[in-house]
């Protein structure tokens, strides 16, 4: 792309988080670290349960308790934000950090109108006047592709599809020109047809605002059409980070590859699909060394031993024994 | 499984119509002079499912393709038209189960999994002892990959996709011949996904089930079926065989699908998304319901409903352009 010589918009370095609950303390996240850039879609997959929502949260502020960081840092900016209050936590979400949730009837208001909705946002991070921010908001509503904005303002948000709606979140997210942009299956909710609407208007916005994007998915196809690099979490540690490429075509994981096997392919027609036997382990059982090795097909003594770390594969990394050299 | 377009078909649905009324309440309709309002969320669709086969229903929300669901496992009275099964076993029609969406609020909460599974073995007193029952339940959690002793704990204990073999197991216990299957993938992740989908494909070459799947994931669809039916607003707009439809689509829309399906391998990041959505069912545009959102529309398809017109090979497209293609190459 290159952009790889600025600074990261996003740099996340050894995030730890965890829940402590009556049966002892469960690790949600594992030392995760990943950095965005300007104009960079990061696409985040997983199973459910993996931790990739839970990565999104933790960056905005939002753990519930009484889940919290309890190692690593967050960066934005060159601001460590991880150690704000509430406050001025309060401050960044909105202004340097848009979200775009999966459901766009809950994410919105249903006794405002759009255009109040949006205005609001735009006030409480903006100065400007009411008349300003109304005019921001049809500028808004027409950026993210909504015929006739002027009109469509004064709407409610049950006026509009489902489609319609997820850009209005899309506008909402940002309306205030955040640096960074973490959605949150924005597409699962919708249509394929609607779907594919809404990946290209994301693309386009990114690319013009060179906003960075995390994209929280579990939708393989969102992320090959939609992401300029990934990284696959696996029971709450990021396992392989690399370009969209590498990860979808050559991964160097064995998770990696029985995922992309275990989709049903359009250009032919098998008997069987590839399966991963078994389920990813519950956070409070995850096995010694690696969380991946009782299902994976590549197992090895070093793999029941010791947990791997990132080590670098191809243009990525991989955190799997495979590839330290030699055999696992 | 090519060839069982010849057999008997399991199941035969004819101008099948189901209209809902969605009229607002009596008291606003006097007071605001509100005229009835109806939903045709299935207009005049025939169609046949092979014995032994899968035909698949694929479309949007809002389509019909869940309605189509219900009635055919009787949980709707259709408003019109007819629904025909074949003779199964004992020379009674096919006997019909069905696996729902969403294995989170399909299974009781309250009810340990044995009990689940077991209870249309009690409700159809299809085996009297409780020693029978417990017996059947165990092995029909073992055909569907769990163990014995599962049946001990409650569904929360489960993973989505472990639920989603619970339902299968629920829905296998009375010995059905046909299964009617909404969207049984679309709340599970991948990896997930190819393990149901390869124990249903097994289960269906065991026991010989006959497969009505409701979906809207076209490479989950061609995965499973045999034929494939396209919905829009309540009607089918193309029916045919599985490899024929996706080598050789004949209707805008099913191109319009085909074309949305996000590739894996080839992803296609630079394409011109095709614009429009899917219209109200309350108010669906004139003529051929999917005109305004067609790239190809002529004049006539805003005026006339297209008939369902049959191919040579079997596909049945309802459109006008491929119509008019056929009168052009025949004069």
């Amino acid at each position: 792309m290159g952009e790889t010589m600025d600074q990261p918009i996003l740099e996340v370095r050894n995030l730890t988080v965890e829940f402590p609950g009556r049966h002892g303390t469960v690790a949600a996240l594992s030392d995760v670290s990943l950095d965005i850039r300007a104009g960079e879609i990061l696409g985040v997959v997983g199973e459910s349960g993996a931790g990739k929502s839970m990565t999104g949260l933790a960056i905005q502020g939002l753990l519930e308790r009484p889940g919290h960081i309890s190692g690593g840092e967050i960066w934005l900016e060159n601001r460590r934000i991880d150690t704000l209050d509430d406050y001025e936590m309060e401050k960044i979400r909105g202004r340097k950090i848009g979200a775009i949730f999966q459901d766009p009837l809950t994410s919105l208001n249903p006794l405002f109108t759009v255009g109040a909705q949006l205005s609001e946002t735009i006030r409480q991070h903006l100065n400007m006047s009411k008349s300003q921010a109304k005019a921001r908001a049809i500028e808004l509503l027409g950026e993210v592709g909504i015929p006739s904005p002027d009109e469509r303002v004064n709407h409610y948000p049950h006026q509009f599809s489902g489609g319609m709606r997820q850009r209005v979140v899309i506008a909402l997210a940002l309306a205030a020109s955040p640096k960074l942009v973490i959605a949150d299956e924005p597409t699962t909710a919708l249509d394929v047809s609607i779907q594919a609407q809404i990946i290209s208007l994301l693309r386009k916005l990114c690319k013009e605002k060179r906003t960075a994007v995390m994209l929280v998915t579990h939708d393989m196809g969102v992320i090959a059409e939609a992401a300029d690099r990934v990284a696959v979490m696996y029971a709450g540690r990021l396992i392989e980070v690399g370009s969209v490429n590498q990860v979808l075509r050559a991964s160097a994981h064995p998770y990696t590859r029985g995922l992309m096997a275990s989709i049903p392919a359009l250009a032919a027609r098998v008997e069987r699909l590839n399966q991963i036997d078994g389920s990813m382990p519950r956070l409070d059982a995850i096995p010694d060394g690696c969380a991946f090795n009782p299902r994976c097909k590549s197992v090895g003594p070093r793999c029941i031993r010791e947990q791997p770390e990132l080590m670098p594969a191809g243009d990525g990394a991989s955190a799997c024994w495979l590839n330290a050299g030699g055999t696992a | 499984m090519t060839g069982t377009g010849q057999k008997m078909p399991a199941f035969t649905a004819e101008r099948l119509v189901k209209t809902f009324d969605v009229s607002a309440p009596w008291l606003s309709r006097v007071i605001e002079r509100k005229p009835r309002q109806l939903l045709q969320a299935v207009n005049d669709i025939s169609f046949t499912v092979p014995t032994g086969g899968c035909l698949s229903i694929v479309g949007e929300s809002g389509c019909g393709k869940s309605t189509v669901a219900r009635l055919v496992t009787g949980l709707h009275k259709p408003s019109s038209g007819e629904l025909r099964f074949a003779p199964g076993r004992n020379g009674a029609p096919l006997s019909v189960q069905m696996i729902f969406q969403d294995p989170y609020a399909s299974l009781n909460p309250r009810w340990r999994v044995k009990n689940i599974v077991a209870e249309p073995l009690r409700e159809m007193k299809l085996l009297k002892t409780s020693n029978e029952i417990a017996d059947r339940v165990e092995e029909l959690l073992e055909t569907v990959g769990l163990s014995a002793s599962d049946g001990e704990k409650y569904p929360h204990e489960f993973s989505g996709g472990q639920r989603q073999r619970i339902s299968i197991a629920r829905a296998l216990a009375s010995e059905p011949e046909f299964l009617v299957c909404d969207e049984p993938t679309s709340a599970l992740d991948v990896s997930v996904q190819a393990q149901v989908l390869n124990l249903m494909r097994k289960l269906q070459d065991e026991f010989g089930l006959t497969y009505l799947f409701i979906s809207h994931d076209m490479s989950v669809v061609r995965h499973m079926s045999d034929r494939i039916a396209v919905m829009y607003l309540g009607r089918i707009v193309e029916e045919g065989d599985t490899e024929e439809l996706f080598a050789n689509p004949r209707h805008p829309y099913t191109r319009l699908l085909l074309q949305t399906i996000p590739n894996v391998q080839k992803p296609n990041r630079d394409r011109v998304v095709g614009g429009g959505e899917v219209p109200s069912p309350l108010k669906p545009p004139s003529g051929c319901t999917f005109h305004p959102r067609c790239p190809v529309a002529i004049g006539r398809c805003s005026a006339e409903v297209p008939e369902v017109r049959t191919l040579q090979g079997g596909t049945r497209v309802a459109c006008h352009l491929v119509e008019e293609k056929i009168a052009t190459a025949a004069e």
